[in-house]
């Protein structure tokens, strides 16, 4: 039984399967299905039923955004399937591997949604800076048209689909799917009034799904293997597999396809390895730069959407950062802070001058001259800028690290500002 | 630098080169209007060009005929859009917070120290530009770097030296 969907094909030690080899690992298996008759209705059941949650940081079950596209003869004929491959995420590494190890998966899982909702053209919004997934997915595109599974008529199913992959040039924003609607409709990337949603009106003002790459590369085995397998696979509340990524200072820090439901503490102690020599685990975050720290204490929590929820923090993209006792909390937060400020589209006021005063105030504490009113101010920053406060969810992102690091790492601003220095710089 | 910014303000759009109108109108194809195409444009001009010039910046708008203040807010937004003169070779130097857990911050000042140039510095002889790039998703080889379209992973001093001998050798 295949435990590994998402990986079981991927070494990357070689280059990725060719599409032959693709296929003979049961590849394209779902679209003969589609050929045999299961129809958009029949998939869009099948991947509700299977429970699958979006894997690119919110967690949106992915058969009911598809479900808000209309259907019907009185929808517009013209929808579009995108793929959220701009992953920059701090800390995040997973989509990389999906699409150089295996970007045959990726193009099987965007016919698989682009025929749910009956969309005939679809995009990649990839990062301009991974070039190897560029080459990759390239090639796949490439030979996927010359097997028929691309273009007019595919496998005698009727349905057309043509994918062009766009690479971006680099802006954190574009990962929110409206300013990345933008940036593909060739304008300035700032996040779009929601509603409409993009599944009702999108690009080009045409009903749109965007998915990330991970959520997308569930569709092949889900169509394939079925939704008991499906639900087989987990150790927890939550549906399938996931990756998991660490960096840090672990001893083999990496990225791992693993049931969800695991202990967190397995993660770290049997995948990552455990902390390096002499060095304890101080905190982490359990998914990218815009969750919020979690403690020790939460190391037997299990690797849940809800459970992790519970603990005040989201799952995310499932890519952890640790911070070990010898680096200082005050400093990562600061570089967080800093990211966060530098990558403000800039259109609503809280997030585009708070960030950056923000920076600022870590800057002082960094230099040693952050006082008691700077520490006020970081709070009630976690407020201004939080949720509900800005258009769209980049700045509430930033408070998540920013409000549970002023919680759980308050000896520390102290000590800097006592200390009028960093306490960990020796 | 405001100053020179405004002297460079072009009135002239340069003309596009053939290849540049090839691989633009190629993209053109795969999108339902010209605005669409204007990163891809600007991205392609500057993969000939090694930047976009304000006179490039013209000849795109007369070329796509789309507002020039259009695709200036698109080129400015844009990390990987230089709308000054870059290196030979651009350094995209990751410091995002898994690379600086781990020691990104003393690369930084080793390549400071090497190259005589920090953050948005170009070398004396238009070798590199060193420029800071948001998380490079290649957190478990922290700190990494890109060097042109090459990523260079598990950095360290020794490394850093290698590759920058490398870099210079080649040319």
């Amino acid at each position: 039984m295949v435990t590994k969907p998402l990986t079981k094909n991927i070494d990357m030690s070689r280059p990725p399967l060719d599409i032959a080899a693709y296929e003979a690992s049961d590849g394209y298996q779902s679209v003969k299905a589609i050929a045999d008759g299961l129809s958009p209705d029949n998939v869009m059941q099948i991947v509700k039923d299977s429970g699958l949650k979006g894997r690119g940081g919110a967690g949106f079950p992915t058969g009911l955004k598809w479900s808000f596209v209309p259907r019907g003869d009185s929808a517009p004929k013209q929808k579009y399937f995108v793929v959220n491959a701009d992953e920059m995420e701090p800390g995040t590494f997973k989509d990389r591997l999906l699409m150089e190890g295996d970007p045959h998966l990726l193009i099987e899982g965007m016919i698989i949604g682009a025929y749910t909702i009956q969309a005939s053209t679809a995009y990649i919004f990839l990062r301009g800076e991974y070039k190897v997934s560029e080459n990759a997915l390239k090639n796949a595109i490439a030979e996927a048209y010359e097997r028929g599974y691309l273009g007019k008529n595919i496998q005698g199913t009727g349905f057309d689909l043509d994918i062009i992959l766009h690479t971006s040039a680099g802006r954190y924003i574009c990962g929110e799917e409206t300013a990345l609607l933008n940036a593909l409709e060739g304008k300035r990337a700032n996040p779009r009034a929601k509603p409409p949603f993009p599944q009702v009106s999108g690009l080009w003002g045409k009903p749109t799904i965007v998915n990330n790459v991970e959520t997308i590369c569930n569709l092949p085995g889900i169509l394939t293997y079925g939704v008991d397998w499906y639900h087989g696979l987990t150790k927890g509340n939550d549906h399938g597999t996931k990756l998991f990524g660490i960096s840090g200072k672990v001893k083999t820090p990496g990225c791992w396809e693993l049931p969800l439901g695991l202990p967190i503490r397995q993660l770290i102690e049997e995948y990552g390895g455990g902390m390096r020599d002499g060095l304890e685990l101080r905190a982490f975050l359990p998914g990218g730069g815009s969750t919020d720290f979690m403690l020790p204490e939460h190391l037997d929590l299990k690797l849940d959407y809800d459970e992790i929820a519970k603990a005040g923090s989201r799952l995310a993209t499932g890519t952890m950062i640790l911070l070990d006792n010898e680096t200082c909390p005050v400093g990562m937060v600061g570089n967080l802070m800093k990211f966060f400020s530098h990558e403000s589209c800039g259109f609503c006021t809280p997030c585009r001058d708070g960030l950056p005063w923000v920076d600022e105030i870590f800057n002082e504490f960094e230099r040693g001259c952050g006082t008691e009113k700077d520490l006020q101010i970081l709070h009630e920053h976690v407020d201004y800028l939080g949720p509900g406060r800005t258009f769209c969810a980049l700045a509430p992102g930033a408070t998540a690290p920013l409000g549970s690091g002023l919680k759980y790492f308050a000896d520390d601003f102290d000590r800097h500002i006592k200390e009028k220095r960093c306490p960990y710089r020796h | 630098m405001q100053a020179s910014m405004i002297a460079s303000t072009a009135t002239q759009a340069r003309k596009l080169s053939t290849e540049e109108i090839k691989e633009i109108e190629h993209e053109m194809q795969l999108y339902p209007d010209k605005q669409a195409v204007g990163l891809e444009a600007l991205k392609i001009v500057q993969k000939y060009q090694g930047w976009v010039s304000d006179e490039s910046l013209l000849g795109i708008s007369k070329f796509l005929d789309i507002p020039v203040s259009d695709l200036e807010s698109v080129a400015t937004f844009f990390n990987l859009v230089y709308r000054q003169p870059v290196g030979r070779n651009v350094i995209l130097f990751c410091n995002s917070v898994s690379c600086w857990i781990m020691g990104s911050e003393s690369m930084r000042s080793h390549i400071n120290g090497k190259l005589d140039i920090d953050f948005g510095g170009t070398t004396d002889n238009g070798d590199f530009t060193f420029l800071p790039v948001p998380c490079l998703g290649d957190c478990d080889h922290a700190p990494v770097m890109m060097v042109g379209d090459d990523l260079h992973r598990n950095l360290t001093e020794e490394k850093l030296d290698k590759i920058f001998s490398e870099y210079k050798s080649k040319e």
